[in-house]
């Protein structure tokens, strides 16, 4: 944290599609920094002092819910946890994160696809017998190295990075994503979710899923959660290439 | 008008909101959650340290249970909760933990043999038993008997509120994302649905449902620094407290966290404490010892928060260009276990202190973290006032937490809520029709319009970002932690200001589309109104109880206000709400009022007290072979859906 007041230059697109007419342009604001300043920080400054109409996303401002990932000097991350200390030259550059709908300048609908992969990849435990569980018995007992295995690929948190910074999605709309894959891999280690290798091969055994994946690993550097990406890519991929 | 029929409407989607939505569907009605974003980001997502159920399997937490874990959460409310409702909660919780684990929560395993612990500031191996290997583990938080609070490392919220959107996404559950309720639509005492702007487009949507439920969260953002995200903005509350027939329930009540970081507010989680961290001054003494012998970091969060800025008070504090603020220790736990078990702690401090925990230790200082008050419900969920609005979770005054919330108890209360009132709501459903004017839903409608346009229209008038602001350091420096009639009398008079000044917000950017300031203008005058409950009802109540602590009124007064404060705004045009109260009966209650057994006991009690003590030792004298099952249903009969009646399997000791 530097005591030296600067004077930040934010270079930010702005496009409104609910505007009939609007263009996409660059605009620049400038701030004073304050120690300590994040970008959830310095654009909510430059929304109540200059421009009240730019729209951006923030809901935990702690980096724990994934709603404000945007390409920030031309990488995707999370602007709540991002200090502007980061930038010795003091200009940053802002765009809407791709590969999702615009809303609005910053803002994307990243809701939209994760709620579709979700119903792709049937992002829950599938057992018919679970509804039936009999909740005043003891639960079912699962080995703690396996249940600790399975939260560190649960960590994601849907803030779209991964799909942002994928190649194979630009050429491939239908491609399902490192976000997907993560999600297959938490639920193919689950000992609960009882689908066959088969079953999954279903999901994502075609140039759409696992092995559509040029493997150029965007997803991994770029991970918030530096989540291991490329070694779960590489297991699925294994996985389902045994099969038949 | 674009009008959407539904049978059970649940306004927000956190972890309350979408298990009341799936409670809907499994009961087969239709359901529509609304949600200002995508479900999973809610915040429900940030409670990173865990939920309470009395498992008893891991050895700390032996002996656990419903007896324990009410008389804890009774205590914990410095007896201001609804003790039938906390009966229900502590009941449930087990069953609710072990439904989310079938749902795929991943919570942290008991793994058999020895582990070394951090117990009072010293390393302590402690042996896990082969009998438990495998079932769902605890550790210790603030203000509790056993180890209770059930984790999944430090992600708890977040593994369970994917779990329960994934279980609401496989039922085929509608979340209609970026959709703000802004008004209920209501008629001679009867709730039929929202008008609800879209956060997008910016149209005018009517939501009409037979059961209308209130799940938004709390009213942290009332307050200029707060560890809330940064929608908990109560805006589900208000637009009830609008409709001017709905009460609202003990909104003085407000809770501050010991440990969020200087300057932004982040939370750290109590975990940090419950595995054996210490809270240190300015000199690197280790000073809660002195205050609270016996809990000492782990006392109630009202208390070591009230210590902390004692402590500071005297000076102790570490001074700051932010104002003081004193130390969170939590080194001494060990790389392993921070990185494993508080590894969102640890991203917390790089990225926003630039400090490493396992060798710095974190700046903290109390934070407004929990609103106990809310929309006050019957033990159903259900506004006692207003037909098919219910309300759950941390928006709801259910009241299972009174004056003071225990850690570990929110998520909790979320999903147990969620299970219990979902039912209640199915219920409701079940047995009404819907019957209502289109007359109706259009004059809401046209009301919510006419507000848009006036807004829109105005040429000159007040800042909308500039009322919050002078409303969030009115509470900041009026209605915190510490409280007198002088400072509370103050805030009333700014906050009325503030409300006569908000019926005069103009815009610079006047489109009626997607516009963060046209949202901020909607809701800052239902913030201000909320701002105004709690301060009234503070400035109203001369005691202290829980998080509500008067400097002028230090002693608990059972006699005069063992009561719950009620607020209403029955007239759009008033300068105040109309406050009430209603009675708690002690005659009722399974745990008379004692001593919490903090600091020096200055209770004023109430004549009952006495009277129930000596009835319920009647009642046990009358019954000695009564086990302790028959006990609770001879001191506190309590309602409960059939489907969650059953007695709780534990490891070692079965069902008894």
């Amino acid at each position: 944290m530097s005591d030296q007041e600067r004077t930040l230059k934010f270079h930010i697109l702005r496009y409104n599609p609910q505007i009939e007419g609007d263009t996409p342009t660059m605009k620049t604001y400038e701030i004073k920094e304050a120690p300590g300043m994040t970008i959830f920080i310095a654009l909510n400054e430059i929304r109540e002092t200059y421009d009240t109409s730019i729209q951006f996303d923030f809901i935990c401002r702690a980096g724990i819910c994934g709603s404000c990932a945007m390409i920030i000097n031309g990488q995707p991350d999370l602007a709540c946890r991002t200090l502007t200390s980061k930038f010795p030259e003091g200009e940053i550059k802002l765009l809407p994160l791709p590969g999702f709908e615009l809303i609005g300048d910053l803002s994307v609908n990243t809701g939209k696809f994760m709620r579709q992969m979700s119903e792709r990849v049937e992002s829950w435990i599938h057992d018919k017998y679970a509804e039936n569980v009999d909740l005043c018995k003891l639960e079912e007992r699962m080995d703690p190295d396996t249940a600790d295995e399975i939260y560190e690929l649960e960590r994601c948190v849907e803030c779209g990075c991964c799909v942002s910074a994928c190649a194979t999605k630009r050429m491939r709309e239908g491609f399902l994503g490192a976000v997907g894959f993560m999600r297959l891999a938490r639920y193919a280690l689950d000992p609960r979710d009882k689908r066959s290798d088969e079953e999954f091969y279903e999901i994502m055994g075609d140039d759409d899923g696992v092995f559509g994946c040029m493997t150029l690993l965007g997803c991994q550097d770029y991970c918030p959660k530096d989540l291991p990406h490329q070694t779960q890519i590489a297991y699925l991929r294994r996985r389902m290439a045994m099969i038949n | 008008m674009k009008v959407i029929y539904t049978d059970s409407l649940v306004i927000g989607g956190g972890l309350a909101g979408l298990r009341i939505a799936i409670a809907s569907r499994q009961r087969g009605y239709d359901t529509i959650v609304l949600s200002l974003m995508p479900a999973k980001r809610s915040h429900s997502a940030a409670a990173q340290g865990g939920m309470q159920a009395s498992l008893g399997a891991s050895i700390k937490g032996e002996g656990d249970n419903e007896e324990v874990h009410f008389e804890d959460t009774v205590k914990g409310s410095d007896w201001g909760c609804d003790q039938d409702v906390a009966r229900m909660f502590v009941n449930t919780a087990p069953k609710a933990i072990r439904q989310l684990t079938a749902w795929g929560v991943p919570w942290s395993r008991v793994r058999k043999g020895d582990r070394q612990v951090v117990i009072n500031g010293k390393k302590v191996t402690i042996t896990e038993k082969g009998e438990a290997h495998g079932l769902i583990t605890s550790r210790d938080f603030g203000g509790t008997k056993k180890w209770r609070t059930c984790f999944t490392s430090d992600g708890t919220g977040h593994t369970m509120l994917y779990a329960m959107d994934n279980k609401a996404i496989e039922l085929g559950i509608p979340v209609h994302e970026r959709k703000e309720a802004i008004a209920l639509i209501h008629e001679d005492g009867v709730c039929y649905g929202a008008v609800v702007r879209d956060l997008v487009t910016g149209e005018l949507l009517a939501y009409v449902a037979k059961a209308t439920t209130i799940a938004t969260g709390g009213y942290g953002r009332l307050y200029a620094v707060s560890t809330n995200a940064v929608i908990s903005e109560g805006i589900g509350t208000a637009i009830a407290l609008e409709t001017g027939v709905a009460t609202l329930g003990n909104m003085e009540a407000v809770q501050f966290h010991p440990t969020a970081i200087v300057p932004v507010g982040i939370l750290t989680t109590e975990g940090c404490r419950g595995d054996g961290g210490l809270l240190l001054d300015k000199e690197g003494y280790r000073f809660m010892p002195d205050y609270e012998p016996d809990k000492k970091e782990l006392a109630s969060r009202d208390v070591v928060s009230r210590r902390m800025t004692e402590h500071m008070r005297k000076g102790k504090g570490v001074p700051s260009r932010y104002g003081d603020h004193l130390w969170l220790d939590i080194t001494l736990l060990g790389k392993e276990h921070i990185n494993k078990n508080l590894r969102e702690v640890k991203e917390i401090c790089e990225y926003f202190l630039g400090i490493d925990p396992v060798k710095e230790y974190i700046p903290v200082r109390p934070t407004q973290h929990y609103s106990m008050g809310g929309v006050r419900t019957k033990p159903t969920g259900e506004s006692p006032n207003l037909k098919g609005l219910f309300s759950a979770g941390e928006a709801a005054c259910w009241d299972m937490h009174g004056f003071n919330r225990l850690g570990g108890n929110s998520v909790a209360e979320t999903v147990v809520a969620g299970m219990i009132v979902g039912e209640y709501v199915a219920d409701h459903c079940a047995a009404t029709t819907l019957n209502i004017n289109t007359k109706l839903i259009e004059k809401f409608v046209r009301r919510e319009e006419n507000k848009i346009m006036n807004l829109l229209n105005r040429d000159t008038g007040e800042n909308p970002f500039e009322l919050r602001k002078e409303m969030q350091d009115i509470m900041m420096d009026k209605v915190g932690i510490f409280r007198n009639g002088d400072d509370l009398a103050k805030a009333v008079e700014e906050l009325k200001v503030l409300n006569q000044r908000a019926k005069n917000i103009a815009l610079r950017n006047r489109i009626a589309s997607s516009n963060p300031e046209l949202v901020e203008a909607i809701r800052v005058p239902k913030m201000i109104r909320l701002a105004q409950c709690v301060a009234y009802g503070a400035m109203l109540r001369t005691e202290s109880r829980g998080a509500h602590a008067r400097e002028d009124f230090p002693e608990r007064n059972d006699r005069d206000w063992l009561k719950r404060t009620l607020t209403a705004w029955p007239s759009e045009d008033a300068d105040l709400p109309e406050v009430a109260y209603e009675e708690l009966d002690i005659m009722k209650m399974e745990m008379p009022p004692g001593s919490r057994g903090y600091g020096v006991d200055n209770t004023v009690h109430h004549p009952d007290t006495e009277k129930r003590v000596a009835r319920i030792e009647e009642i046990k004298t009358a019954n000695p072979d009564a086990d302790r099952f028959e006990m609770q249903e001879l001191l506190n009969p309590i309602e409960i859906p059939e489907k969650f009646k059953g007695k709780n399997e534990r490891t070692g000791r079965g069902f008894k």
